[in-house]
């Protein structure tokens, strides 16, 4: 892993050092260290025998623009763009297709299937495009994001089907995962920056 | 051949939101400990983690593992100058209980239970939901939590501006912001890679 790249939340968010938002960060190092660690290890990393970067930026781009996101969304498309020309705009018409809000889903039949909502689904359009991999990669993400306790075990055959290994996918679900929790974190302190105690 | 469904045979699926002690059971395989290399052990963090299934899923990619794990440690063990214990567990188990993750908000709010000692209270966001009317900084909290775990987040100004009505400053915000923040990453895990039993 490289040192050299700077934090990716502070640089979303813009946080500079020495300002108040830095100082509240320094106050949980190790959750801004690690919270960047976590970025190396899914972006940054030479072990893509399982998920290929290109796969890694691509996937990251539809949770972002699924999130409705778009400076974050710009940043892994920049990324993207530079190993896969083209590929962005392909993706961004995916999240077109998909953008929802959540999360939504059913729970196991008995009392709680009365709070039971139905989520939008997705399939992905440009399958051509995407290749059979990626393809289930973003349906797969779709659900995480905005279905979540839709999930179930016939949505990881599917992954094995596309041709996904098992240690491809507890990748690719610490991606989504991971996404979901960096994009808040960004999406929180850029509220609180605006929002500071006088 | 590893690359397969593991069929659970769950006899006991809770069908509730509960603060007992859940199993969980892998929809993959887990390594196995005899296959786990010194790069796995750290990943692992704690030894312990070697006997949960979870964690030994997880393993497959021991850096982003490694990397989470620390990041959850400091996000909630962390408290100096910053939100008591027991509201980053309410944090927690409301991203949880509005993502619909039965084992993970079992688990958080039996901590916010033992850290409270508000177990009735505690149980009420179980059984009522995110809605429940506990107490005006609780409702807040867990409203907070609520906006920022929605997708897109509709974490913003009129959130922050409740919760340092009842007291809270800019670095508890940020505690909030990162214990809600952080159950996105963790719920999507659970939900998706397995199931709970009673």
């Amino acid at each position: 892993m490289t040192s050299s790249t700077p934090d990716i939340i502070d640089h979303l968010v813009g946080i500079i050092p020495g300002s108040p938002l830095d100082a509240i960060r320094a106050a949980r190092q190790q959750a801004r260290d690690n919270a960047q660690a976590s970025y190396l290890a899914l972006f940054e990393t030479t072990e893509t025998e399982n998920v290929s970067l290109v796969e890694r930026f691509a996937v990251a781009c539809f949770v972002a623009g699924l999130h409705g996101q778009d400076k974050e969304l710009a940043f892994y498309a920049s990324k993207l763009e530079a190993m896969a020309p083209g590929l962005p705009a392909v993706i961004a018409a995916e999240v077109a297709l998909g953008r929802a809000h959540g999360p939504a889903g059913h729970y196991p039949d008995g009392p709680l299937s009365v709070e039971n909502t139905v989520g939008a689904t997705y399939a992905a359009g440009a399958r051509d495009k995407l290749g059979a991999r990626l393809a289930a990669a973003l349906e797969h993400a779709h659900m995480l994001v905005i279905r979540p306790r839709d999930a179930d075990a016939a949505a990881l055959k599917a992954l094995l089907d596309a041709g996904w290994s098992t240690t491809g996918i507890v990748t690719l679900s610490q991606l989504v995962s991971f996404l979901a929790f960096q994009l808040r974190v960004i999406h929180g302190l850029r509220a609180l920056s605006r929002n500071l105690a006088a | 051949m590893t690359d397969q469904i593991v069929e659970q045979d769950v006899q006991a699926i809770p069908t509730v939101f509960t603060q007992a002690q859940l199993d969980w059971l892998p929809w993959l395989e887990p390594m196995q400990e005899e296959a786990l290399t010194e790069r796995h052990w750290n990943g692992l963090v704690d030894k312990a983690r070697a006997k949960s299934p979870y964690f030994m899923l997880l393993a497959r990619d021991p850096d982003i593992l490694g990397a989470r794990t620390k990041t959850d440690k400091d996000i909630f063990y962390n408290t100096k100058d910053g939100l008591p214990r027991p509201e980053r567990e309410l944090a927690a188990a409301a991203a949880s209980r509005f993502n619909g993750c039965i084992y993970c908000a079992s688990v958080h709010a039996r901590f916010a239970s033992q850290f409270s000692k508000r177990e009735a209270d505690v149980q009420r966001l179980l059984d009522e939901g995110v809605t429940a009317d506990i107490d005006p900084r609780w409702n807040t909290i867990i409203a907070a939590s609520v906006a920022l775990t929605k997708t897109p987040a509709s974490f913003g100004d009129a959130e922050i501006a409740r919760l340092r009505a009842h007291g809270l400053s800019d670095l508890e915000i940020s505690d909030v912001i990162h214990g809600a923040a952080f159950f996105n990453w963790a719920n999507r895990l659970m939900l998706s890679l397995g199931e709970p039993s009673l």
